[in-house]
């Protein structure tokens, strides 16, 4: 846990020598995203990993469309905005415009890192399979352990949320969903290179998963769930005249319901990160403040640190879990049979 | 809308969004496809081989049972056998002493009935034999004793008056 730590001389020197710590910016500069994978600074000098900048421009300028480049290679028509949370901008015409930016950030490099880290692991355990006996052997150790994680989540959470009879298909995307998850939360708890971005905890990539759900449980729902919506079992006033308020409640629900996945999932991450990142924040506090200060916040904050820490690792796993069963439970709902009156 | 105000965390971006719709799509095609159904199905195939064989186990228990009671039947079945067939054998060794007995007296007594007839034939004889010599010799003592007594003729008629007599009486 005290590992935490390690990302403090970064922040001790962002804050500027004798400058006040702003710590609402050092948080939220932190959980953006970036264009290079910050390590540490030290005595002013920054020390991070260069990652590779896309560009498309949008002027039309019938030359370089494209541009592959690092942030200290920039070309002169692009810049950092700073009003735009330091993302690149292009001049045209005297105009800023916004050009297609496919850049390697480091929650994307983050993300594809969880992705190799997903597919090293399930083929390393599929490979087990491959070369053992089903019938004479189990497996034991890593394998074994996530055989009994997947089967947790396949038996307990899938199967029984959308039911014995439809889950087969939705199996494998609730699989990926919980485990692309649960490791971008855990690994967002590393606070050093191979982690700690903030990937669960950026909008659009909750918003993505939530879309993803949504067409799950919409495009193979089956006439009941459609039924249910647009002509629920109400009395008639309520669902053709004089205004169809049932249907548009129930159509609005369509949405809300990945909405409410996408809020959790992302409030949850973010705030566990911001929680922690201010905790580490008040250690330098403290010292500006004097050194019985420091000492006596130093003491609480790491405590605190350590606890959240803990606290987080809970959460990285809950809101796996919670995101994957309402995911199942709502396809679930999808493909209710029709109740016996 | 102007997201420039939102902080960067809540800001669209398109970039990011495209690079995990690819990533998410690389590793769900990848897992999908040779993680999850590996692990799954083997895992599947495992339980469906244990339940099989707990099947399997019940069953053989089953006819083990079954095998120890037919068993079971089977020794009572001979052991029942048995006692008749011991039971059959005395009686015909009964039999057996019976009929010699039987055949022991018939016998026993066909031969005291033999002895008595050769006895009797004996004693016929042996009594006819006395007989004809008592005659004689009663004869004999007779011819001395008249001899001696009927020197005269008186004596004489007496006794064949008294021998009259007797015969008469006698008849």
């Amino acid at each position: 846990m005290m590992v935490a730590l390690l990302p403090v001389p970064a922040l001790a020197n962002e804050g500027g020598e004798g400058e006040e710590l702003d710590i609402p910016e050092i948080v939220l500069e932190h959980l953006a995203d970036s264009y290079e994978w910050h390590i540490a600074s030290y005595q002013g000098s920054h020390i991070s990993i260069p990652l590779p900048i896309i560009l498309r421009s949008a002027s039309d300028n019938p030359g370089q469309k494209w541009f592959f480049c690092t942030a200290h290679s920039l070309p002169e028509q692009f810049f950092f905005s700073e009003e735009h949370h330091g993302k690149i901008y292009e001049r045209v015409g005297g105009e800023e415009v916004r050009p297609l930016d496919l850049s390697i950030t480091k929650s994307v490099l983050q993300i594809w890192i969880v992705v190799a880290v997903l597919i090293t692991v399930f083929l390393s355990c599929a490979r087990w399979y491959k070369n053992h006996d089903a019938k004479s052997e189990a497996p034991k150790g890593f394998v074994g352990a996530m055989e009994m994680i997947v089967m947790t989540i396949h038996d307990d959470l899938i199967k029984s949320s959308i039911g014995e009879k439809h889950y087969k298909p939705y199996a494998p995307y609730l699989l990926t969903v919980f485990f692309f998850i649960l490791t971008c939360n855990l690994i967002g708890l590393i606070p050093v290179f191979p982690g700690g971005a903030n990937v669960t905890g950026n909008i659009n990539i909750t918003f993505f998963l939530a879309v993803c759900t949504m067409l799950a449980i919409n495009l193979f729902a089956n006439k009941e769930y459609w039924k249910e919506i647009f002509w629920p079992e109400v009395p008639l006033f309520l669902k053709a005249y004089p205004a169809p308020v049932m249907p548009l409640i129930e159509l609005f629900g369509v949405f809300t319901k990945p909405f409410a996945l996408m809020i959790r999932l992302f409030a949850n991450m973010m705030a566990g990160h911001a929680v922690i990142l201010s905790f580490t924040c008040v250690i330098f506090l403290g010292w500006s403040m004097g050194v019985g200060f420091g000492l006596g916040l130093n003491a609480f904050s790491i405590i605190m640190l350590l606890f959240m820490n803990a606290l987080e690792l809970l959460v990285a796993f809950v809101q796996a879990y919670v995101f994957t069963m309402l995911s199942a439970v709502f396809i679930g709902l999808a493909h209710k049979e029709h109740h016996a009156e | 809308m102007d997201f420039s105000k939102l902080p960067a965390i809540l800001t669209p971006d398109l970039g990011l969004l495209f690079w995990m719709l690819l990533a998410f799509a690389v590793v769900f095609f990848v897992l999908a496809k040779y993680g999850f159904p590996a692990i799954v199905g083997m895992v599947e195939e495992r339980n469906r081989y244990i339940e099989d064989s707990l099947k399997k186990a019940h069953e053989a228990q089953e006819r083990l049972a079954n095998i120890e009671k037919e068993g079971e039947s089977i020794l009572q079945e001979a052991r029942a056998k048995q006692a008749q067939i011991l039971k059959e054998a005395a009686e015909t060794r009964d039999a057996i002493v019976e009929q010699a007995q039987e055949k022991a007296r018939a016998e026993g007594a066909r031969l005291l009935e033999d002895a008595r007839v050769a006895i009797d034939q004996e004693k016929k004889a042996a009594i006819a034999d006395i007989r004809q010599q008592v005659a004689a010799l009663s004869v004999g003592i007779a011819e001395k004793v008249l001899k001696q007594s009927l020197k005269d003729d008186k004596a004489q008629m007496d006794l064949i008056d008294r021998m009259l007599d007797d015969v008469s009486t006698d008849k």
